[in-house]
């Protein structure tokens, strides 16, 4: 039995169990309502973890998702206050576009110029940031500047649920997919497990880490439009502090940081843990201000668990039958 | 053949020649970092002092010192941690822990030359947990204190929730916004004794050679009977210290606890460390690079802030510092760049 899958459900069985436990104490959590609020609130984290995931595979760490995550979500928030005709669909591209080019910055830092990804993300993070300021002029952007169906999107309904949760779902099949199914994906995972031998084969290191970041830059510039979208405002301290709470749903999820290993399903996880976490506190009246706190500790267990069977880190590719055959 | 070649090694006893150090070349002092930023500091310093009124007027000078002083007195420890290959997310979470500890303290009575050793053992305890995930679980630092950071924010606030500590002792105040002389301001005189105190040990002792040896190769270092795992304990502990240190007179210096006391810290002092010219890979780096780079952002940023600049242009010069300082020497290199 894989350790992997364990661990995977090991983690979906505590989620399900911390829900129940939350609503024996107050039955209200486990109201259908109280549940798809749930899952719209954890939406963008698990975006977010979902491409953070695949830069931790490479052995790297992309810091500035929360910078470009504001940065992203100020610009396209000043385009749609300042040009109200725009379709939304071309504020939304733009928004991605932006975040798009601001990780391939990162990437062409780190892929083509081979700097540690934790120097480059910390510069642009404290760029990043501090550009939204200089864009802004440090005003806000409220409400009632932004278009009406700009804000309405996030949480417009299809088919009963809300916009916020059809594109986390896309996106983490499409986060499957190529972790699982594309050569890109599997490159990312052997650029992380063995860098040289990675070389030696003719993996195309640089293009892929470019890639990786980008990816990673465009899932933060769709998430900043959703997320200035979705709270109706936008300004300079949007999501601050926010990168460490993706890295750790992808620490929760298992992702190890030593590169190599993680799975789509450990990001999801691991951000849903999370906001489960952070909704069920005010529902049983414990001080939201142990958050925090609690966050911590989940984090320090999980690495725990990790490190537990980090033995088994290797995760198989081929099948073992075969390998034992071979060798008979 | 053989006896040519006896002759031209015979000054060496051995067929492998090992210097204790590299012979002193003058214009290799040039390329060094150290020289590259004071160059930098210098730079600054001119072009502040030409261009902003009021900048080398000595009080002044002395005042621009308080915002950085104790991010540098942080900054020392975790230069340290990094060489050895470590690091330490969680600064901030000591150093607003440390300064609640204080702030309880306080208010239960504890007289005020206490309060000191009150913070260190804050800091120290909170560095020791670091260390012992880091250590005895064998677990990557970064994550580690990626959690603790949340964990000590967290029980900071939890034990603070939306109230304040004041009413800190006249003593605190004294060190934090007091001067000696009435001009010299005390943070800066602890900042360089401190700096005086790590450069000795880092380039002077036994101690100082292992930590480098630890950070250039933790497995060779282990073979060559270095307790790695002790070092890397007490050093997660001085980071933990130095944090209570900078928690005390940070606290003594705005006179409060608030929940928000020294929000994203950790960040702008790993900036100082790699600034300095200490490599992020370990083994590599020097205290006097660290405090050039603290003096030079100290610099900048004052200039800025006397020119009217908003504060938040600073973190922008400050990245891109950290970056055009990193991607330079790789663009110079001028190695072919794999595809």
């Amino acid at each position: 039995m894989n350790m992997l899958k364990q661990r995977e459900t090991l983690l979906a069985c505590s989620i399900i169990v911390l829900v129940c436990l939350v609503g024996l104490r107050s039955p209200v959590f486990v109201s259908a309502a109280s549940l798809s609020n749930l899952l719209t609130d954890s939406t963008l984290l698990t975006m977010l973890a979902l491409t953070q995931m695949l830069v931790i595979v490479t052995r790297g760490v992309d810091l500035s998702v929360a910078s470009n995550l504001a940065l992203s979500g100020m610009m396209a928030a000043l385009l749609a206050s300042r040009h109200p005709a725009l379709p939304l669909v071309t504020v939304v591209l733009a928004a991605t576009a932006i975040g798009l080019v601001l990780g391939l910055v990162n990437g062409w830092l780190i892929g083509y110029l081979e700097l540690p990804p934790i120097v480059v993300t910390l510069g642009t993070m404290s760029v990043y940031r501090g550009l939204v300021f200089v864009l802004s002029g440090g005003a806000w952007v409220s409400s009632h500047q932004m278009p009406q169906d700009f804000i309405a999107f996030p949480l417009t309904r299809f088919l009963g649920i809300t916009h916020l949760v059809w594109i986390a779902a896309v996106a983490v099949l499409a986060a499957w997919f190529i972790a699982r199914h594309s050569r890109f994906g599997r490159d990312l995972y052997a650029v992380g497990n063995a860098p040289s031998c990675a070389r030696y084969v003719g993996i195309p290191m640089a293009r892929r880490l470019l890639w990786t970041y980008g990816l990673s830059g465009a899932m933060a510039g769709l998430c900043g439009f959703l997320w200035v979208a979705r709270y109706a405002v936008a300004y300079t301290e949007i999501a601050y502090g926010f990168e460490f709470t993706v890295i750790a749903a992808c620490v929760i999820g298992g992702i190890s940081i030593a590169g190599g290993t993680g799975s789509v399903t450990g990001a999801v996880l691991g951000a849903l843990f999370l906001a489960v976490i952070g909704n069920a506190l005010p529902v049983v009246q414990v001080s939201p201000f142990w958050q925090s706190a609690l966050t911590g500790l989940v984090i320090l267990a999980a690495v725990l668990i990790n490190a537990r069977d980090a033995k088994h880190a290797g995760r198989q590719i081929l099948p073992l039958h075969l390998l034992q055959r071979g060798a008979a | 053949m053989n006896s040519s070649t006896a002759n031209m090694t015979s000054t060496h006893s051995s067929r492998y020649t090992i210097l204790d150090r590299p012979g002193f070349r003058p214009y290799a002092l040039l390329g060094k970092w150290e020289t590259l930023l004071a160059l930098l500091f210098v730079a600054a310093f001119l072009v502040n002092g030409i261009l902003v009124p009021n900048f080398l007027d000595p009080y002044n000078l002395a005042d621009g010192t308080f915002n950085f002083s104790e991010k540098a007195l942080i900054a020392l420890p975790m230069a340290l941690l990094i060489i050895c290959r470590e690091i330490d997310i969680s600064v901030s979470g000591i150093l607003a822990l440390c300064s609640v500890a204080l702030g309880l303290a306080n208010t239960h009575g504890v007289p005020p030359a206490l309060l000191l050793p009150v913070a260190l053992a804050a800091g120290t305890a909170c560095g020791l947990l670091n260390g012992v995930l880091v250590t005895r679980f064998a677990l990557p630092s970064i994550v580690v204190t990626i959690g603790t950071v949340s964990l000590f924010r967290g029980l900071a606030s939890v034990v603070l929730g939306d109230k304040a500590f004041t009413g800190y002792p006249q003593l605190m105040a004294d060190w934090g916004q007091g001067y000696f002389f009435d001009v010299i301001p005390r943070e800066f005189v602890v900042l360089l004794a401190f700096a005086a105190l790590f450069a000795v040990v880092l380039h002077a002792t036994r101690w100082g050679r292992r930590i480098y040896a630890i950070g250039n190769n933790p497995v060779a270092a282990r073979f060559a009977g270095i307790e790695v795992d002790r070092y890397r304990l007490v050093l997660f502990m001085l980071t933990g210290a130095m944090a209570g240190l900078a928690a005390y007179l940070l606290t003594g210096r705005i006179g409060s606890t608030r929940p928000n006391i020294a929000m994203g810290w950790e960040l702008e002092v790993i900036t100082m460390v790699i600034l300095g010219g200490v490599s992020i890979a370990g083994g590599a780096g020097t205290i006097g690079g660290v405090l050039l780079a603290v003096l030079t952002l100290g610099t900048v940023t004052y200039g800025l802030s006397l020119a009217n600049v908003p504060g938040i242009y600073m973190t922008i010069v400050i990245g891109l510092l950290l970056l055009v300082t990193i991607a330079v020497p790789r663009l110079l290199r001028g190695r072919k760049v794999a595809k």
